[in-house]
């Protein structure tokens, strides 16, 4: 049942655009089998550390680990839930406070499907993809973004 | 044998590489620790997981891979 194409890269130079996820939603309204999306958007926040203001992150990634786990991610959330679609796509390099540096979007006929779906591919990227994020600041100083 | 080994985020700010290739025994991945502890002395006081081959491994798994990889905590998303 599962083809075999190679693993599509999930990443993308630069912030993600409004554009480009309203264009997603665009795109599965031939898709008429699905009665329910759900949209996860990470966006970049202005934390403010010690009294200087995160002004963009600048992510890295050990990319070709990056893109196996989001497939076995992919592969395991279409096991356990019963999703028409799903489409994952992550920034690299800079992405400034405001910007959107995750788009997950889930599909399936029913929405309490897409609500558990949408969850359970978020924290599982947010625990196992090697991705890193450079916290630079107003004035130009970094630090290293952990996930919590 | 010859393994590439990678660095990413704050671990290739110690090391000032995001690679390079080492001739290593076949060895455990701790010993392999050592060999860069000594090499970049502030690699101790760092957070990180090591890969081998795009996997996660602990510290007495045996060195069998080509690629290994530090990596610092992940900050995807």
């Amino acid at each position: 049942m599962k083809d075999k194409k190679p693993i599509k890269s999930v990443f993308k130079e630069g912030a993600i655009t409004s554009e480009f996820i309203g264009n997603s939603i665009y795109k599965h309204q031939t898709k008429t089998s699905i009665g329910a999306h759900n949209i996860f958007l990470g966006q970049v926040r202005a934390d403010d550390i010690e009294g200087k203001t995160v002004a963009a992150i600048d992510y890295t990634a050990y990319e070709d680990m990056a893109n196996e786990k989001f497939h076995e991610i992919r592969e395991s959330a279409f096991e356990k839930f019963e999703l028409t679609c799903m489409h994952i796509y992550h920034s690299l390099g800079t992405v400034k406070a405001g910007e959107i540096c995750l788009f997950v979007f889930v599909s399936s006929p029913r929405r309490k499907v897409v609500f558990e779906a949408l969850e359970y591919i978020v924290e599982a990227i947010k625990a196992h993809v090697p991705v890193f994020g450079k916290e630079i600041f107003e004035d130009e100083s970094h630090q290293w973004k952990v996930n919590t | 044998m010859l393994i590439t080994v990678k660095y990413f985020g704050q671990i290739a700010e110690v090391t000032q590489k995001e690679e390079e290739e080492l001739e290593v025994a076949k060895t455990s991945i701790s010993k392999l620790l050592e060999t860069l502890n000594a090499r970049y002395t502030d690699l101790k006081n760092k957070d990180f997981q090591i890969a081998q081959n795009q996997e996660l491994v602990s510290l007495d798994t045996e060195l069998t891979g080509a690629e290994i990889a530090l990596l610092p905590p992940f900050a995807g998303g």
